[in-house]
Formats: C-alpha cells, structure tokens, sequence
C-alpha cells in the first residue's frame, strides 16, 4: 500500500461520485426520509390538533417538543438502524458494485496502485461520503427544528457540542457500518442488485422478524440477536439519545449497552474490509 | 548486454487453466524495447488472457511474467503501461472527458493530458458528451486515449480496432506506427493478418493457448513463390526438379507453382529456356500473412517443431 496512491483512488472516487445520479438519489431519499418521518409528520399531528392522530402515544405539546433543535440528535439518527441503514448499504453497493457491470475495475486495476491501496481508497471514499451525508442531514435538521422554533416561538437552543458531536460521530459509524458491508457484499458477488436485494430483505426483514421473536417467544435468540447490526445499529442511537421523547422509532432499541453496541461494529467494519482486501488480492479481474 | 536485461516484456512458461481447460498453455515471450509486437490468434486462443497476465488482472497457475525488468501488474510496472483490454471500460454517466479526469487522477498524471490524449484520438469535440452516448468507434477510441494518458513506455492493446470503421481503422494504425517511432514499446492483438501485417515488427501466432509461430513478419510470410506458364508443362517439371534449383514444383492448373529463392528467378527461367521449353509467362507472388496463419493454426504441431 501506498499513501500517496490511495490518495488518488480516494480523489478519483469521489470525483466520480458526485457527478453520479445515483448517488444523489439515495442522498435525497436519506434527506426526505429523515425530513419526513422527524419533522413533518409529527408537525402536522401536531398542528391537526387531534391529539390522537398520528402517535397515539404523546401529547401535543410532546409532538411539538420532539421537533425542536434540542432534539436533532435522535431526529437526525432515528432512521438509521433500519430504513437509512438499508438505503446505506445499497449506496455502498452501487459504489462499489457498478465497477464490475461496467467492467471499470479492469481500468482502475490497471492504473497504478496496488489493490490494497485501491481497496484503501474505497473505503475512504466510503467513510469520506457517509461523514459528509450524514453532515447534511445534521444541518437539514438544524434548519428545519429551527424554522419550526421560530415559527411556534419556542427555544432554538441546539443540544451541547459534546451531545452534538457523539451524535455525529455514532451516526457516521453506524452509516459507515451498512455501506461498507453493502460494498464489500458488492465485491465478493460482482454486481449491485443481489446485494441490495440481500441488504434489504435482511435489514427491514430478517433482522426484526429474529428481534420480535427473541423479544417474545425464544428467548435463546438474544445472542444471536445481539450481534446484528441492526440492532446494534440501534442500541447505539438508544445510547446516545437517552431524552427520547414518546415512542422510539423502528429498531431503536437497548437491546445491548452502548459501549457494546461500538464495539460490535467496530468490529463489522474491520471484518469488512478484511473481507475486502481478500476478494481484491486474491480475485482475477475479468 | 542480456537478452533479458533488453526485454521490456517477458514471460516465461505462462499458463493459466480455468478448470479443465487450459487457456494459455506455457507462453514464452520477450518483447524489445521500441518494437511493435503483434500477437495474432483466433477466436479464444487465448490472447486476452495472455495480456491480462502481462498487466497483472490475472494471476497465473504457472509461470511469470515481468515489464520492464519488475513484476507484471506491480504499481512500478503500471505506472510506465498503457492499456486497453477487450475493450473500453468508463463510466457510462461521465462525460468522456471526465473518464480521462478520472482516470488521470488514479494513475498520478496531471489532469493537462487529457485535452492532449483527447487530440490524439480525434475526440476532443466530443469530449463533453457522456460516454453512453458515444458511438462504438468512439467509445474504442477513448480507451485508446486512456492507454495513452500515463506517456507510457509501454502500450498493451487488445484487438485496437475492434468495432472502428475503415478510416477509423487506418487512423488506429497509423497512430501504433506512430507510437513505435516515438520509441514506445507496443503489444497489440488481433484476429486481422492485414493489420499485424502492416504495423508489425515481430509477430506471435497463438492457437489453443500455444505459439505456435514467433518471428518478424517477412520470416512468417516464408519465401515467395513465382508462377511459371511453360510448354511443354511436363518437360519444365522433369528440368527443373532435375536441376535442384527450386524448394519444390508443383502444377497449379496449367502453370506451375514454383518455391524459390528470389535471386534464383534468373537461373530458373535461364535453364528452362535451354532445355527448350518455352516459357510464356514468369510472375512473382508474395504469400499474405493469412494464408500462412490459416496453415499455421490448421496444423498447429507441423510449423511449432
Ligand atoms: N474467466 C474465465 N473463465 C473461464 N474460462 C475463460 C475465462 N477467460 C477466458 N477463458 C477461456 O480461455 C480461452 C482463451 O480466452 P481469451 O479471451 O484469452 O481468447 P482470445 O484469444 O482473446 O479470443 P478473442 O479473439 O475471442 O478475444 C477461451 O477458451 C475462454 O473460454
Ligand atoms: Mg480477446
């Protein structure tokens, strides 16, 4: 490996990336989602004033409370362990997944640097994109939490710099989680459909058909639970937004402690690349 | 100076098997430095796959390979290697300009020579439009341009001219000739005798995995051949057979087709003349390189020995 050549894969990529369609697709999914399910409809419930017409379970004046700039924290990475994770992993898969449809690893192959630079290189691009993703959500939430203080006349004071950062250092390892396993599963089945089908059957299915059966009828599926990222994906948004005002969203949860929740994947990302860097050294190109 | 310290490109006892098959079969080759080497086969006989491993895409069951005097596929040896294989490879929502940036920026060339490569292939008016967009010849001829972004010493082409039309055709020949003045070193396959035949300095023919032929074009092509018209035909049979001069006779129609050294042509006709047969018609035919691949790779064992 090469610093100076993973560089130039790392610039490479990313020039690419944000002349890609594609990619600015699943962004804007991540930022109506986010915008939707945060901001708009618990402002509407709230504004509908029928106090039992979207989330049975708060108030108004809980409603009106949970979009404000204090809560962007958990408003910001509410989706993530399931629906942005999802949608992560197929961002992950088209990255690095397109580069075998369109036969263009054969061009980056044969450039200069080595395929362990070239793997090191993606996933920078991989950890570059997701750090800034989830910096626009961050900021989309601040202005619309602050637009809506404005607008009800309530506080627009934003969480502690401390609150604020682990949010954003916890969101952007949960992303980096999911579109780096979303990657890697690109590489080792050459192509982007089978891994985004894979990714999502197993995100939105899989994973909560196992946590709603260790929740109820097998206990002995906890450990097997508790080792999803998924669910660890969750347990850390769990960790980190101890206000969470009326019901979690999907798969936030504190099913393990945050300190474990880190480690866990922690632990799938360098799995991940490991699994990069063998399909990359030890595979033809062809 | 060695013969191995000379070669920009050798390989020594390639094969890599897919299974069962073998699709290179114990490759030796050495390429010198400023020629233009073609490597000829049919369909499947294994040249991609030969390429892939001198570019380090393929690993091989047996046998290595080096460019330049390092490992092929080492970033060291790429970095001085242009290469198109089995044909153009971009992004299809780039522009093909962009393509050239981007792979500009992986190989560490400064983004200047992308307006210069673009030149060179006759691109530079479409540079802008996406690469999905372009044409077959076009998309071929931005590859080529990629191989040459990097000023490389080296330049691995898989069938060049695959899908260009006949002017695109002759300006990709001329632009290999040209590479091989620069003082570039040029692998080139192809399935087209009449463009090996043209550009070549050295040729390889291929078949099945194997070379089977290695040696400049005229070598390949053989000695000429004359076409004699003489009365009576079998009087200039018995003579000449008789006289020892030519390689071999033999009857092609009413004439006779004679093997021969060409500055034997004079004693040939001179004895023909003397034994009294009368010699109506002496003409000299060159063998194009096709007749001699289509023997070569019917019958593979007869020419390798
Ligand atoms: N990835 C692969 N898996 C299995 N077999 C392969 C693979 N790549 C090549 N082959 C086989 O190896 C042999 C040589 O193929 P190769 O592509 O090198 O031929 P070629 O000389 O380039 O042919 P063409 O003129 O058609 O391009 C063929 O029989 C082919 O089927
Ligand atoms: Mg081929």
């Amino acid at each position: 490996m090469n610093a100076t050549h993973v560089l130039d894969v790392t610039r490479a990529q990313l020039f690419a990336l944000v002349r890609r369609p594609a990619a600015w697709t699943i962004v804007a999914a991540l930022a109506v989602l986010n915008q939707v399910f945060s901001f708009l409809i618990p402002y509407i419930s709230y504004r509908s004033s029928d106090p039992s017409g979207f989330d049975a379970g708060a108030t108004p004046e809980e409603l009106l409370r949970g979009t404000l700039p204090a809560e962007i924290v958990p408003n910001t990475l509410g989706g993530f362990p399931v629906f942005a994770g999802a949608l992560t992993l197929a961002f992950g898969a088209i990255l690095l997944g397109s580069e075998y449809g369109w036969g263009t690893f054969k061009t980056i192959a044969t450039q200069r640097p080595s395929r362990m630079s070239i793997l090191a290189g993606q996933v920078l691009t991989i950890v570059t994109a997701v750090a800034a993703i989830v910096a626009l959500l961050f900021v989309l939430s601040a202005v619309t939490s602050t637009a809506i203080a404005l607008g009800e006349d309530r506080s627009t004071a934003l969480p502690s710099v401390g609150h604020l950062a682990n949010g954003y250092l916890g969101g952007v390892l949960i992303l980096s989680v999911w579109a780096l396993v979303g990657g890697v599963l690109a590489v080792a089945l050459r192509s982007v459909a089978l891994p985004v089908g894979l990714g999502i059957v197993w995100a939105l299915g899989i994973e909560n058909l196992v946590s709603a059966m260790a929740d109820s009828v097998l206990d002995a599926l906890q450990p097997v639970r508790d080792v999803f990222p998924g669910v660890n994906a969750g347990s850390l948004v769990a960790a980190l937004t101890p206000e969470q005002i009326g019901t979690p969203p999907p798969g936030v949860s504190d099913a393990v402690s945050g300190g474990r929740a880190v480690a866990t994947l922690v632990a799938y990302l360098v799995v991940a690349v490991l699994a990069g860097a063998w399909f990359h050294r030890h595979r033809d190109v062809s | 100076m060695t013969a191995a310290r000379e070669a920009v490109i050798e390989a020594r006892g390639l094969v890599k098997t897919y299974g069962p098959n073998v699709a290179v079969d114990h490759v030796d080759l050495t390429v010198r430095p400023g020629e233009v080497y073609g490597f000829l086969g049919p369909n499947g006989a294994g040249k991609t796959t030969t390429l892939r491993m001198l570019l380090g895409l393929v690993r091989p069951t047996s046998g290595t390979a080096t460019v330049l005097g390092v490992p092929a596929g080492s970033p060291s040896a790429l970095e001085r290697t242009g290469s198109m294989i089995e044909g153009p490879a971009f992004y299809p929502y780039l522009s093909g300009r962009d393509n050239l940036r981007f792979v500009a920026r992986l190989a560490g060339v400064p983004a200047g020579r992308v307006d210069e490569v673009l030149e060179t292939v006759h691109l530079a008016d479409r540079g802008g439009d996406t690469f999905a967009q372009y044409s077959l010849g076009m998309k071929q001829r931005l590859g080529v341009a990629a191989a040459l972004l990097k000023d490389p010493e080296v330049v691995v082409l898989d069938e060049p001219t695959n899908g260009l039309d006949p002017a695109g055709m002759r300006d990709m020949r001329a632009l290999v000739v040209e590479l091989g003045r620069q003082g570039r070193t040029v692998i080139l396959s192809s399935h087209l005798m009449g463009e090996v035949q043209e550009v070549c300095d050295r040729v390889a023919v291929i078949s099945n995995g194997r070379i089977v032929a290695e040696s400049t074009v005229e070598e390949l092509r053989g000695g000429t051949s004359l076409l004699v018209t003489a009365e009576p035909v079998e009087r200039a049979v018995d003579v000449l057979v008789a006289s020892g001069l030519p390689e071999s006779v033999r009857r092609d129609g009413p004439d006779l087709r004679i093997t021969a050294e060409p500055r034997d042509t004079a004693e040939i006709v001179r004895t023909l003349v003397t034994a009294g047969v009368d010699v109506t018609r002496v003409q000299r035919d060159e063998r194009q390189l096709e007749d001699v691949f289509f023997e070569i790779t019917d019958h593979p064992q007869g020419v390798a020995s």
